[in-house]
């Protein structure tokens, strides 16, 4: 039998654990249908794996939504399937080349895949009927997410409204909703990207290997080193080479630059990130860098 | 490592975002990129300095109107403690959103402008931050390198806040003056003011005991969610889900189920995988009982000899957070630990002046912002327990079943 700390204090990564098995024990007991939402990063399955504490020994009790751009990398989709595998779930794709063809979202040739992801959730939120979707935003991303709750509303139309929050006291949150509204629950609000690669380290937590160094051929393109891949052709004066790298954030691999490292293991990943001197986004989410604004304004169309 | 979370408070310009940008940047939390875009928002603003309230104001409309709108939440950590931060806006009409950041909080960080005094905001937030029985109080006068750090100015606000502090329920009081600007006694002491024998700030919330907090008498499981997995290798598995919020649960303790009544023991505790020896506050456990009980969302499991009050007839303090007031006979729904009921307001006994503490005894209504006590008769019987005495089951949030909003909160005083 595990013995806990005489003194009954918890350590602050079992303090973070306790309070986001509380928020997913509370949404599947409020909300008729939830939905995790999986991007098949580190912050969602480090969503799974509490998710699958929160209900053990039953099975996890609500499906995964993927959104699919198209663009994602082969390694990421290997785990999730593992993850689909050894947890038993239900896995729904919602695919950005489908809503593209059946006209859901436009795509018009300027638009990133990653911001035609809003529509193709949205809509699969509404074809589903789901209530509530977890998503594995952190409050330290970015510092529009630093000023969202925990439950976020979502009017009819998907949208954030950040003026008009909910107040949320102590750990009582507020599910009502009307006809047509869902919520956003983010039960990762308060770790940092340092919390959840501690918390990967304690639990051996299975995530995409390309969060650890490897050989990678790769291009320079807005000061981000990106992945070369027949999705992403060359321009002018883009050369190729063989770089050791790994990523920080998974997304669309179009995107989603890479940083190098000789980091191969979660703990040497941990002793990089601990002294980083540039955020994850910052240095590799080239979606971040269109405004000042950039995610704020994406989270108010419904973006995650 | 463990983890404090803290609130400021304060009026909008005595420096709020300085000092959280200080203690951030002093421990090494500002990255690169995020201080290079407060730069260059600073300059191609014109100013000649770079404001770090830049980094805390996250939202368009912030920006904008350079205020603070709503709580933001930032993480900072040193070798010894971890820290979240709950910046809260100074602004009256942004009061609600101040609560909601110290509803969570160790302790509360009311910042005062040494040239200023004590303003009718550093007063309200010090009444709001007792009201939420926050336990630890940081007053922290800062500007005093605006004042050629004199012990006088100092002194005057010091006597000032501690007079006026008597009168409220602050159980621990710290005040230290600084420069969050020039960084006097933020993480190092000041060599300005040696007429200060205090710890700085930082080594004040470093060291700060913070575990005693917590209530490790009165054992108190709501229970969240019951886990019946019907499968192959867990057949039998029936387990009573929930965050322990108060009091030590072991196995083999004798419980007491409410509101049925029923006794039983604790047969196992489990944390997952795992069968764990105890569990206390905060741990979110799953605890099986020896007997097959009707136990289900809602119910409360305590120890025979020391239960919560179930009540219809409750009195609170209520927070009032919308524009339309609250008036006699206004019907709400009340979610209160796991259990949601409907309420109704019977009385309303009394509006508090949060800046005099004077109790209007004529008062009919709460407007936006105001705070009083308050009489409710609930549904069902809330499984009570005064918020003096547990702030988990003491409190209460209420919500108008038209617009799905949050329109108040409360913290229990009794039953009536």
């Amino acid at each position: 039998m595990l013995r806990t700390h005489g003194d009954y204090r918890l350590s602050q990564l079992d303090e973070l654990e306790a309070e986001s098995i509380h928020i997913f024990r509370e949404v599947a007991a409020e909300f008729e249908r939830p939905v995790l939402l999986f991007s098949g990063g580190k912050d969602s399955i480090t969503m799974l794996r509490l998710a699958e504490k929160a209900f053990y020994p039953a099975k996890i009790p609500f499906p995964v939504l993927q959104i699919d751009t198209g663009l994602d990398f082969p390694e990421v989709l290997q785990t999730r399937d593992r993850w689909v595998e050894r947890l038993g779930l239900r896995l729904l794709v919602a695919s950005v080349e489908e809503a593209i063809r059946t006209g859901v979202v436009v795509d018009d040739g300027r638009t990133s895949r990653n911001r035609l992801q809003t529509g193709t959730l949205l809509n699969a939120i509404e074809e589903h009927g789901f209530t509530a979707a977890f998503g594995g935003g952190r409050r330290d991303e970015e510092k529009a997410r630093a000023k969202e709750r925990v439950y976020s509303h979502r009017d009819e139309f998907g949208q954030w409204d950040p003026k008009n929050q909910r107040p949320e006291l102590w750990s009582l949150y507020n599910g009502r909703l009307h006809a047509g509204e869902h919520m956003r629950i983010f039960p990762l609000s308060n770790w940092t990207e340092l919390d959840v690669w501690h918390y990967i380290d304690r639990e051996g937590i299975d995530i995409p290997s390309i969060y650890f160094a490897h050989p990678r051929r790769v291009f320079r393109r807005d000061g981000m080193l990106l992945s070369e891949s027949p999705l992403n052709g060359l321009r002018d004066g883009e050369r190729v080479e063989e770089r050791t790298v790994r990523f920080r954030t998974v997304g669309d691999l179009t995107l989603t630059g890479c940083v190098e490292s000789t980091a191969a293991t979660v703990p040497e990943i941990i002793a990089e990130v601990a002294v980083a001197r540039v955020t994850e986004r910052g240095a590799t989410r080239g979606d971040d860098r269109f405004s000042e604004a950039a995610m704020e304004d994406r989270k108010r169309e419904g973006y995650f | 490592m463990d983890l404090l979370r803290l609130a400021t408070a304060g009026s909008v310009d005595d420096g709020k975002s300085t000092l959280i940008g200080r203690l951030l940047m002093d421990s090494k939390s500002i990255f690169e990129d995020q201080l290079e875009a407060v730069r260059a928002t600073s300059a191609a603003r014109g100013y000649d300095y770079t404001d770090l309230a830049l980094l805390t104001d996250g939202l368009r409309s912030e920006r904008e109107q350079g205020i603070t709108i709503d709580v933001a939440y930032r993480y900072f950590a040193t070798p010894v403690r971890k820290f979240i931060i709950a910046d809260t806006p100074g602004h009256v009409q942004y009061t609600r959103n101040m609560v909601t950041g110290a509803s969570t909080a160790d302790l509360g960080l009311v910042l005062v402008d040494a040239r200023q005094g004590l303003t009718e905001q550093s007063r309200r937030h010090a009444v709001l931050l007792s009201l939420l029985r926050v336990p630890h109080l940081v007053l922290a006068v800062n500007k005093m390198d605006l004042v050629d750090f004199d012990e006088g100015v100092f002194r005057r606000i010091y006597d000032e806040f501690t007079a006026f502090a008597t009168k409220l329920n602050i159980p621990d009081l710290q005040v230290i003056p600084i420069s969050a600007l020039q960084g006097d006694n933020v993480v190092t002491r000041s060599e300005r003011m040696p007429w200060y024998d205090g710890a700085s700030l930082m080594h004040h919330l470093e060291h700060l005991h913070v575990a005693s907090d917590r209530d490790l008498i009165d054992t108190r499981l709501p229970v969240q969610y019951v886990i019946r997995p019907h499968s192959d290798d867990h057949h039998d598995y029936r387990g009573y889900a929930g965050q322990v919020a108060g009091g030590v649960l072991k196995p083999g303790d004798e419980v007491l189920v409410l509101p049925s009544g029923l006794t039983t023991r604790v047969a196992g505790i489990d944390l997952f995988d795992r069968e764990v020896a105890e569990a206390f506050p905060p741990m979110s456990v799953t605890v099986r009982l020896e007997d097959d009980l009707d136990v289900s969302r809602g119910d409360m499991i305590c120890r025979p000899r020391n239960a919560p009050t179930p009540a219809q007839n409750i009195d609170a303090t209520v927070f009032w957070m919308t524009g339309a007031p609250l008036r006699v006979g206004r019907k709400l729904a009340i979610k209160h630990t796991t259990r949601t009921a409907r309420t109704v307001i019977r009385e309303i006994q009394y509006r508090l002046d949060v800046n005099t503490l004077h109790r209007d005894l004529e008062a009919t209504e709460l407007g936006l912002n105001e705070i009083g006590r308050v009489q409710l008769r609930t549904t069902v019987p809330l499984l009570c327990d005064t918020y003096e005495q547990n702030r988990t089951t003491g409190s209460f949030i209420l919500v108008d079943e038209a617009t799905g909003g949050t329109v108040g909160a409360g913290t229990i005083l009794g039953a009536s």
